[in-house]
């Protein structure tokens, strides 16, 4: 029994492992969502892995509760899916983050300027890249 | 007598668990290898349903008792109302912001019947307006 269970637990870290580098690669969101779908199915696989090593009960409803929970995350990334232009994907280099940042600020400051009775106003409206 | 069926129980399990593992790493690996969203997905199928209602009923085997039994049933129904409703939203989503590849289909019955109701004169055009405009119950 041992073996076995420790041979499952290696084959599904290994599918979580690759499921997790796709999740770092992934082109778009979705591809991320689905990776750590798979990772939270192996998750659950890892606790009924255990579950059967150690004959405990106890930890059934903490499958009961993966099962549930691990859907959400996808549901709300899916409803909020945007056409991401080209590059978006990967992560930025600090350098691009700070000149985004510098870049954004000036925005802001000019619009203040223009306007600065309006500013109380940006809260609230409909989030930005919602799939209709 | 006792003990004969306890020994069958527990190699059934081993072999249901193991069943289970190989598609979380057939998962893992169909997730990192496959070329565009819908295959990922397809790939990603495979432990939340079949590996693990294999991996249940593995547990379910070793622990042998009526209520963590009952539990389980309910993990895999849960698993098996909630996995298509995430992948249909992830679906929807990939298909509405061009994350679906044309040219790895092989049938893409979706595209087809979207350019026909485009073009299908005024009383489907006001009929398509009319169901894009009421929140998100689409054309998909």
């Amino acid at each position: 029994m041992t073996v076995v269970v420790v041979i499952c637990a290696v084959l599904a870290t290994l599918g979580a492992a690759f499921a997790i580098v796709r999740a770092e690669k992934g082109p778009s969101m979705l591809d991320r969502t689905v990776a750590l779908d798979v990772v939270v199915a192996t998750m659950i696989v890892g606790v009924a892995l255990y579950a059967a090593a150690n004959r405990r009960a106890d930890v059934v409803p903490t499958l009961v509760v993966l099962s549930l929970v691990g859907f959400v995350g996808s549901v709300t990334i899916a409803r909020f899916a945007a056409v991401e232009p080209e590059g978006e994907g990967r992560v930025r280099t600090r350098e691009e983050i700070a000149a985004e940042e510098a870049a954004r600020a000036a925005a802001e400051q000019e619009a203040l300027r223009e306007q600065p009775e309006e500013r109380d106003e940006l809260h609230g409206g409909q989030a930005e890249g919602e799939v209709r | 007598m006792n003990n004969w069926w306890d020994t069958v129980a527990d190699v059934a399990s081993v072999i249901c668990l193991l069943g289970g593992a190989l598609l979380a790493l057939a998962a893992g690996v169909g997730a990192l290898r496959f070329p565009d969203l819908l295959g990922r997905m397809h790939a990603a199928t495979k432990p939340q349903v079949l590996g693990l209602v294999l991996c249940l009923i593995g547990l379910a085997l070793r622990l042998r008792s009526g209520g963590a039994v009952w539990a389980l049933v309910l993990v895999a129904l849960f698993q098996m109302l909630t996995a298509p409703v995430a992948a249909h939203m992830v679906g929807r989503a990939g298909y509405r912001t061009g994350k679906v590849r044309g040219d790895l289909l092989v049938v893409d019955e979706l595209t087809a019947d979207l350019e026909r109701a485009r073009s299908g004169g005024a009383a489907a055009e006001v009929d398509r307006e009319r169901r894009t405009d009421s929140d998100d119950i689409g054309p998909l």
